[in-house]
């Protein structure tokens, strides 16, 4: 019984970090309706950030979390302006393969600078464990989940309160309404892509403390987030949220109980059912 | 800008520059004026990691015998790497046999993956051009009669082979402390193939395996498994797998404070650089592995050469490194860049001028029955060669100390 309740947390645990990851996409996808298949690897490079940050000026992934962030939500902004929105013309196929395009350069350069090299952060609670009642939990696992959700709430704060994120709901309902309203709607793109990918920035930050990072490492999660996107309701924060925990804990129960391998299938299992049985995802359309 | 960075920089750019030499029409038409050497690993994907340390090997191989003068009995005649990437995809790395194929290659050397290096000696068979196996860990790949192929290194069942007998001597000297295993494994052709091994031989020398476990390939998250292992309460635990994985488990397994002896076969993983990086979960860690002999002189050498272009000495170098001067060798005394002699040449070779814990080379159905592994451990953050005794740095420490 405790092995699968501390299952199901570490489930839980993992989910909030493909929350986090996923969210990014669900912003980018709701706004400016593009899937960005950059994203795997704009995570990668800001798993480097956290990761160089940490070796060469001994900033602790904890602390660098800010200046990371920030740095991705300006190179996400730049990115937009200067490369997505000048050579998409509008069109969505180009975006398609802008992105994609993008996501091989990244990878390509990452393996030029960086080498292919497996790179890990070592700190003093890396490996540290607590305790709670029958479960024994990682302590990076349980900062990552806590910081996950603080951030999805202050992201939710933000979308709801403020002029910006009333704006950029404006431009993902209604974009030609926004532009008349007085909105300027490109500039708010470009804000989303780069919140979009200021997410990613925590994920690099939370994840590094437990997790490694190499060229490759953002293919390990694109593929997830894609799902939890779906799963949600493409565009839906509260279906980003509740289906990266389903995710979590639907991947952590059925490893439990069927092994590594074949517990693998529940993830896509999971998304053929939800596109069988709802297939505009579990939130869309019910909000 | 550091040098470690611009030598690497170097060697892509060099590697480029390969590619595209070797693509200029009419190159690759011109007769004996060199040896033709189709270097085929993965440099992007997965595993670019090991396919380009591979690389860097075979290079340098190259780089020391053209300086020796290249091919005396041609002449001395220089060797041409025509180098490619496989991706780590079987389909791209037949393509790359064909391409090198149509540039008149010699001879092959690759692939570090083992369904890759399957496909790609098969493609090569068809044209009868001899394939030398640097690193490529199934024995699939010397079990088809392919009379093109000839494998330096020594392959799963032989490793394991050696591995659990690593095994059983570091443990009767512990007076057989070690009884259960928890066998845990990454699902493509290395994990299942060295896996199936292990659970028919380890029971006959009087080990229980508990549980099996398969991952894929990439794992986020080993914690259900460290969770598993825990509440078995094995022995010992043995992973097969690639890099990532091997650390990110070492790591999840030494979070759980799960105390088992780490004990791997042909584990990607362990290496200097996990040594240095994961220190704690690296503590103790023992792997049966590739390796070089550490007491000689000119692998040490070859070492220094190799960190200071940047690069980790680990053992896809040092096997390409051997394998491409094993092929040189083979083609010095054929005297001839006819793929017949060459093949009859390496069939008969017993070249000994190697720097690893290896015998002269004896080539039965492809295969270098000279080859061996070595047993190795990491002791106070530096890896030590625990097993033959014949290349020992170290007593082994075992079973793992509580940390």
């Amino acid at each position: 019984m405790d092995f699968i309740l501390t299952a199901i947390v570490n489930g839980l645990l993992s989910g909030a970090v493909y929350v986090l990851v996923a969210i990014g996409l669900t912003l980018i996808y709701g706004v400016l309706h593009i899937i960005n298949f950059a994203h795997g690897s704009l995570l990668m490079l800001a798993m480097y950030a956290s990761f160089f940050l940490w070796r060469d000026l001994h900033v602790d992934p904890y602390l660098a979390l800010p200046v990371v962030t920030v740095g991705a939500f300006l190179a996400g902004y730049v990115l937009y302006r200067a490369v997505i929105g000048r050579f998409s013309a509008g069109k969505d196929e180009n975006i398609l393969l802008i992105t994609l395009g993008l996501s091989i350069i990244a990878e390509n350069a990452a393996l030029f600078f960086f080498a292919s090299d497996t790179r890990t952060v070592a700190t003093a609670y890396s490996d540290a464990m607590l305790e709670v009642g029958p479960v024994l939990l990682s302590f990076p696992k349980v900062v990552s989940f806590f910081g996950a959700l603080v951030l999805c709430m202050i992201l939710g704060l933000f979308m709801r309160y403020s002029d910006t994120g009333r704006a950029i709901r404006a431009v993902a309902k209604e974009r030609l309404g926004a532009r008349l309203s007085g909105i300027d709607v490109d500039f708010m793109y470009a804000v989303s892509y780069g919140i979009g990918i200021a997410c990613l920035g925590a994920a690099a930050c939370l994840l590094m403390p437990s997790f490694y990072v190499s060229p490759s490492v953002g293919n390990s999660f694109v593929l997830v987030a894609f799902t939890t996107v779906v799963l949600g309701g493409m565009g839906s924060f509260a279906g980003a949220l509740a289906g990266g925990m389903l995710i979590g804990v639907a991947e952590s129960v059925s490893s439990a109980f069927f092994g590594e391998q074949l517990g693998q299938i529940a993830i896509p299992m999971l998304f053929i059912l939800v596109l069988l049985f709802r297939p505009t995802g579990i939130f869309r359309g019910t909000q | 800008m550091t040098p470690h960075l611009k030598h690497r920089r170097q060697f892509i750019l060099g590697s480029a520059a390969a590619i595209a030499g070797a693509s200029i029409p009419g190159l690759g038409r011109a007769q004996n004026t060199a040896v033709k050497l189709g270097v085929v690993h993965p440099m992007t994907g997965p595993v670019a990691y090991n396919g380009q340390h591979c690389r860097i090997g075979t290079l340098t191989a190259i780089e020391d015998l053209n300086a020796r003068g290249g091919i005396k009995s041609l002449g001395g005649i220089p060797f041409q790497a025509v180098t490619g990437d496989s991706q780590g995809r079987v389909e791209v790395g037949v393509s790359e046999v064909e391409r090198m194929h149509n540039l008149g290659v010699h001879a092959y050397v690759g692939c570090y993956n083992s369904p890759v290096t399957i496909a790609a000696t098969q493609a090569a068979s068809r044209y009868g051009t001899p394939f030398v196996v640097d690193v490529g860990a199934s024995d699939l790949i010397v079990s088809r009669k392919l009379e093109n192929v000839f494998r330096f290194s020594p392959g799963f069942g032989k490793c394991v082979d050696d591995g659990l007998l690593a095994l059983t001597e570091i443990n009767k000297k512990a007076n057989g402390v070690a009884k259960t295993v928890v066998l845990v494994h990454e699902s493509g052709e290395l994990g299942t193939g060295t896996i199936r091994l292990l659970q028919d031989k380890l029971p006959r020398l009087g080990f229980t395996v508990l549980d099996t476990i398969a991952h894929d390939t990439p794992t986020r998250s080993f914690d259900n498994v460290a969770l598993r292992i825990r509440g078995m309460k094995p022995d010992i635990v043995m992973h097969t797998g690639y890099v990532n994985e091997y650390m990110l488990l070492a790591r999840t397994l030494q979070r759980y404070k799960v105390p088992a002896v780490r004990y791997s076969i042909l584990g990607a993983g362990f290496g200097v650089k996990f040594a240095k990086e994961s220190p704690d979960a690296a503590a103790y860690a023992m792997d049966f592995n590739h390796w070089y002999n550490p007491l000689d002189s000119r692998a040490v050498d070859l070492k220094k050469r190799i960190e200071s272009k940047g690069f980790d000495y680990v053992f896809e170098v040092y096997c390409a490194y051997n394998a491409v001067m094993l092929l040189a060798d083979a083609i010095e005394r054929s005297g001839s860049l006819a793929a017949d002699k060459i093949i009859q040449s390496l069939s008969a070779s017993t070249w000994d001028k190697h720097f690893m814990p290896y015998g002269p080379t004896r080539f039965v159905n492809g295969q270098n029955e000279g080859a061996a592994g070595c047993g190795l451990q990491v002791i106070n953050d530096e890896i030590n060669v625990v097993f033959p005794d014949k290349f020992a740095q170290a007593a082994a420490v075992f079973p793992r100390p509580a940390s």
